[in-house]
């Protein structure tokens, strides 16, 4: 009980819906040389893992045709904003068949329904 | 026998994750840790040592205690003019400045801050009788071909002594003893529940019971790291 209060203090009031194919954009908060500033993030989100405080979830984006994907933790203080740009249609939890296709292949239909 | 700082008896409840201000999850264990009561300080002169007998944890049943520890408690509140409440355990502890408390104190979580490194004693998870890979980490045999030597120690040594040395790793009981972690930092200290969030994990089962203290000169150095 001590445990769950502990660590549900930290979860953040709210969390936007998101889920596998979403096209999000992740305002990340970053410190460089003691000075604090943001960061925007933009990607296709592949994962979501755990539950929780542990809970994170991957974008991932290709820039000058290279892959990069990054792994945030949903609570963290570091991240300061979560938007959903686009809902994407898919039809399975974990996306990572995605790494191996490039062009009209990655491409996510988008999901009007939701 | 070793000086501290500080000294409190508490019982390790569970680990779990906790953010940083710099957004690091780290790894923490939640103790809570006293309030103790001093039952009885002990002088050089009578005793032949100076220390502080703590009591944790109150013992609330009548008669769940034996006349003689009752007669301890009731006499040392008594001489404190305080009621002292008989209490389940007691502990000896060595600080380096036994006169700042008076028979009858209560220390609380308090005592400590964020931090800080402290130490944390207890009995870890006892693991019956352990074999030699499980209890000093050994490598093991083949697991194939014939090899027949999978979990086994191997060779007990040279055969030119006609003897097994003193000290050789053999398989035997693990676990179960007290065991002392040192240098874990302290990330928070929630007075007003009496918790107290140490960074990393600390010996024992969930509900052991444990001693968190804090060496001498040990405290502020924890906060270098925190410029890193």
């Amino acid at each position: 009980m001590v445990i769950a209060e502990i660590e549900n203090a930290q979860l953040k009031k709210s969390v936007p819906e998101f889920g596998p194919g979403d096209q999000v954009r992740v305002t990340v908060r970053v410190t460089e040389g003691g000075r604090e500033r943001t960061q925007p993030y933009q990607g296709v989100v592949i994962a979501r893992r755990n539950s929780g405080v542990k809970e994170t979830f991957t974008v991932r984006r290709v820039t000058h045709g290279i892959g990069v994907e990054r792994t945030f933790f949903t609570h963290s203080p570091r991240v300061e904003k979560i938007e959903v740009l686009r809902r994407g249609r898919v039809r399975r939890a974990k996306l990572f068949y995605l790494r191996g296709r490039s062009g009209r292949a990655a491409r996510i239909k988008e999901d009007r329904r939701r | 026998m070793k000086l501290v700082e500080q000294a409190l008896l508490g019982r390790k409840l569970a680990m779990t994750q906790v953010f940083a201000e710099d957004g690091r999850l780290v790894p923490v264990t939640v103790i809570s840790a006293g309030p103790c009561v001093v039952v009885q300080r002990r002088k050089a002169g009578r005793d032949g040592r100076e220390s502080l007998q703590l009591g944790y944890e109150e013992v609330t049943k009548a008669g769940r205690l034996n006349r003689p520890l009752s007669g301890h408690f009731r006499r040392a509140g008594e001489k404190a003019k305080t009621e002292i409440p008989p209490c389940r355990h007691l502990k000896e502890v060595y600080l380096a400045n036994p006169e700042a408390y008076q028979v009858g104190d209560r220390i609380a979580v308090d005592v400590f801050a964020p931090g800080q490194r402290v130490d944390v004693t207890g009995v870890s998870k006892g693991k019956g009788f352990a074999g030699v890979q499980k209890r000093y980490g050994f490598r093991g045999g083949p697991a194939a071909h014939g090899s027949m030597s999978h979990r086994r120690p191997a060779s007990g040594g040279a055969t030119d002594p006609a003897r097994v040395f003193p000290g050789t790793k053999k398989p035997g009981h693990m676990g179960n003893v007290k065991v002392t972690v040192k240098g874990l930092r302290v990330h928070e200290v929630r007075g007003k529940d009496n918790l107290l969030l140490v960074e990393g994990a600390v010996p024992g089962p969930k509900g052991g019971l444990v001693l968190v203290s804090l060496p001498r000169g040990g405290g502020e150095a924890g906060e270098k790291d925190e410029s890193e």
